[in-house]
């Protein structure tokens, strides 16, 4: 392919450019705006009763503000979030705003000049009156570049994309020639970051080198771990970041059609998605001739249908052909011979995300970030039993301990820290003494976890590491394709297992046999979800053997969470005659006063759910959990 | 997640087959446009009844059983109609260690049904869902489509009384106007 005319498709994006630039490059300068957090967690926490309210307001009052539906911030333990900027001061980022407060923000600091400092969670930038999120601890190690523009621009306007610079990176490409492209994205180290690692650059060359026309390129959005959300948060905030990557890596390797594969449970980002391919269409930045150049390119949608297996890519290859997603062996690899039998090169989300970001600034820039050869920055989702949940995006090479302690600041209501579950149900759980490891491509391997594709799941005292093997084991023997014997069968005996053991029914001897059929599903199995389905089992095997033995030798669940393993008692003592509290609050009337008036748990009708202990009150603190159930005094 | 609920779902096996005849028509007869007829048809029907899978096989010129194998082994397409409302509990790792699992079990016992089922009388449909994303709230059930945080066994009883009342409230409008 000969390079394109560069003069012109300069010229055709300058004006694109200068038009969006008038109207959304000085945004914050001349009038106030309030930009709403609204992507599916912050919807799930009222943000759209807060947007209507503030539109509404808006109206009523004549006022000339306006109000912007922006994504994923990050900061998903403050949801709903609002940032509402003011001409001269630094926006301000409020947290937890429902209807009430969002009347009270338009008021106080809209009409009148008071911020409402009880309602602030921190300012953008550096501010006398307020707190700054450069003053929080996480902001030492967070460096955002993919999700940069998450939740800061409006996800449904390209125009506001490419005011904040989107698109600079294609017209640099579309200047490029491809092998300058590929010979940059290598020497950037960028590797994939769906989870394996292989590096981007190589993969583009060898799909690049495939005989064979016409070439595809494919997006991986079928983001299945539980627990992880990344993809997710960047396709529904700043879906024309991923689409620029493509087009780019299309260019690279000589595509003229592409798939973004999405999953159908992630109905807003394909809806986001969908608006935004229709808007690069229209400004001519994906179809024929891009930007006037002799480089054309286009991107359908393909919904995934809730198969997990598919986010393997041989596997989403065959479920985008229609058929049923199950992999076949590598090699052939896709770059060589993919869908439809010919070259496809498919990336992950968070790998296209920060290809313009290599363009704009250099392969050198890129692999100045981060550490042992990784480079780049890693996001996580950080869920589970830490204070601040939410995107976190840090350099690699930071440790485990820096991202859990300081960017999530460490385990809520001063419990104990005890593992971290990485990687999804491929990866492992890492106990205290593994918290100084970097989070890199291959430091973690040797702890028995991997990175994956950034699900990270803080475990406290209260969780049992058994029951957290049993569930990953569940997951993925539901998920199985069934092609592979060993991953069909044996997820299934290593699940039994499990089960026996958080039930109490578990045999020593059922540890060994746990070890073995790990080693013959690893060995036995085609694609990775065969093959790192053991590492939950594995690694807390590794770690906290202690807790495999109590419950099988004891029949005790030390975190107190089988349920089978626990049972709820009111000590007599302590339960205060005039309360019914507990009593209440069962929801299968397993309560009730014994002739003194003391509660008394009917152990036969106990559907061990929790509630009698949160409803009893602090003062008397009556009610426990006994471990085994044979601890209930019979009565 | 699957596709939005129809209002009505359709069981006469002839308008089973118009209906499912209109979608195809939009389509070109290649396999690969299999799952997007699939999930377009179960848009329309709520769920993928025999006559439908047999109709688009028919139109793909397939044999039946590649789109009974399509169906049955993705998550998101469903054999029988679905309830008037959908109660999906999410069991991402999150919620799990929460209590999602608590939250299953209340909503089976109250329904009596068990995940990928829907109760006799059509109200409810029953299933599970890997992970929504709002694991800060966990642990969630997404109600028709609404994702209700920390749902415990109480909240459980709450949301089924809510809906008992409206459907109360529907049956007296119909009993007056009738």
């Amino acid at each position: 392919m000969k390079k394109a005319e560069p003069a012109a498709v300069a010229a055709a994006f300058n004006e694109i450019k200068k038009k969006a630039g008038a109207r959304w490059g000085n945004l914050w300068q001349d009038r106030p705006v309030i930009l709403v957090g609204a992507a599916t967690c912050g919807r799930a926490a009222g943000a759209i009763e807060v947007l209507d309210t503030f539109k509404a307001e808006i109206k009523n009052r004549n006022l000339d503000v306006p109000v912007i539906e922006v994504g994923c911030m990050g900061h998903c333990y403050a949801e709903p979030l609002v940032i509402i900027g003011k001409p001269g001061q630094p926006p301000v980022c409020y947290n937890h705003v429902n209807p009430v407060i969002a009347e009270r923000l338009v008021k106080e600091y809209l009409l009148g000049d008071n911020p409402s400092p009880e309602f602030v969670l921190a300012a953008l930038e550096p501010s006398e009156a307020l707190p700054s999120f450069q003053d929080f601890p996480r902001a030492q190690y967070e460096r955002k570049i993919i999700l940069k523009n998450c939740g800061h621009i409006d996800p449904t306007r390209i125009e506001h994309y490419i005011a904040g610079g989107g698109y600079a990176a294609l017209v640099k490409a579309l200047q490029m020639s491809p092998e300058e492209i590929i010979e940059e994205v290598k020497k950037s180290g960028l590797r994939g970051r769906g989870g394996a690692g292989f590096p981007t650059g190589n993969k583009w060359q060898l799909c690049r080198n495939a005989r064979g026309r016409p070439r595809y390129m494919v997006c991986n959005a079928d983001e299945g771990d539980p627990g992880a959300f990344m993809d997710r948060a960047i396709l529904e905030s700043d879906p024309h970041s991923v689409i620029e990557g493509m087009i780019i890596a299309a260019r690279a390797i000589g595509s003229r059609y592409g798939y973004i594969y999405v999953r159908a449970e992630y109905p807003l980002a394909v809806e986001r998605l969908d608006i935004a391919l229709r808007q690069a269409r229209r400004k001519k930045l994906l179809g024929n001739r891009i930007l006037g150049s002799d480089f054309s390119f286009d991107i359908s949608l393909f919904q995934g249908s809730g198969a997990f297996v598919c986010g393997e890519e041989t596997a989403l290859i065959a479920s985008l052909e229609g058929r049923a997603g199950m992999p076949h062996h590598r090699p052939p690899y896709p770059a060589i011979q993919g869908l439809h039998g010919k070259p496809t090169l498919v990336n992950n989300v968070k790998t296209l995300a920060s290809v313009r970001h290599i363009i704009n600034n250099g392969a050198d820039w890129f692999a100045g970030i981060g550490a042992n050869g990784s480079s780049g920055t890693a996001v996580f989702a950080l869920a589970g039993k830490v204070v601040n949940t939410g995107l976190v995006e840090v350099p690699m090479g930071t440790t485990l301990r820096q991202i859990i302690f300081d960017v999530g600041s460490g385990i809520p209501k001063g419990k104990k820290f005890k593992a971290v579950q990485i990687g999804g149900p491929s990866g492992g759980c890492l106990p205290e003494s593994a918290l100084d490891l970097p989070v890199d491509f291959d430091s973690l391997r040797g702890a028995g976890a991997m990175m994956g594709s950034g699900g990270m799941v803080v475990l406290d005292e209260d969780d049992c590491m058994v029951e957290i093997a049993r569930y990953f084991l569940e997951f993925t023997q539901k998920e199985s394709c069934g092609k592979c014997t060993f991953c069909r069968l044996g997820t299934k005996q290593m699940l039994e297992v499990l089960t026996e053991f958080t039930r109490g029914e578990g045999k020593i001897e059922d540890l060994d046999n746990l070890y073995k059929l790990a080693g013959e599903i690893q060995a036995g199995s085609l694609c990775g979800l065969g093959r790192t389905a053991p590492n939950p089992v594995l690694t807390t095997l590794r770690y906290f053997r202690d807790e495999y033995r109590a419950h099988i030798e004891l029949g005790r669940c030390p975190a107190l969470m089988c349920m089978h393993l626990i049972a709820y008692y009111i000590l007599p003592h302590k339960c205060e005659r005039s309360c019914d509290a507990c009593v209440g609050s069962c929801s299968v009337e397993a309560i009730s006063p014994n002739k003194k008036r003391i509660k008394v748990i009917d152990q036969e009708k106990c559907v061990k759910c929790g509630k009698c202990l949160e409803a009893c009150p602090f003062q008397y603190n009556a009610v426990v959990k006994l471990t085994p159930p044979s601890e209930v005094p019979a009565r | 997640m699957t596709a939005p609920e129809a209002q009505e779902t359709v069981e006469d096996p002839e308008q089973i087959k118009r209906e499912t005849g209109l979608v195809v028509r939009g389509f070109s007869r290649k396999r690969l446009n299999l799952i997007p007829i699939l999930q377009k048809v179960q848009g329309k029907l709520g769920y993928l009844p025999r006559a439908a899978m047999t109709e688009i096989a028919a139109y793909l010129n397939i044999p039946d059983i590649d789109v009974y194998g399509v169906v049955t082994f993705y998550n998101q397409f469903r054999l029988n109609p679905p309830g008037r409302h959908s109660i999906r509990v999410c069991l991402g790792t999150a919620c799990h260690m929460k209590g999602g699992y608590i939250a299953l079990d209340a909503w089976k016992r109250r329904l009596g049904i068990n995940p990928r089922e829907t109760s006799p009388d059509r109200e409810f449909d029953l299933d599970t869902v890997a992970c929504v994303g709002c694991c800060t709230m966990a642990p969630v059930t997404v109600v028709d489509e609404k994702p209700e945080r920390q749902v415990d066994p109480t909240r459980v009883d709450g949301l089924l009384l809510a809906f008992e009342n409206e459907r109360k409230a529907r049956e007296k409008e119909k009993g007056e106007k009738s």
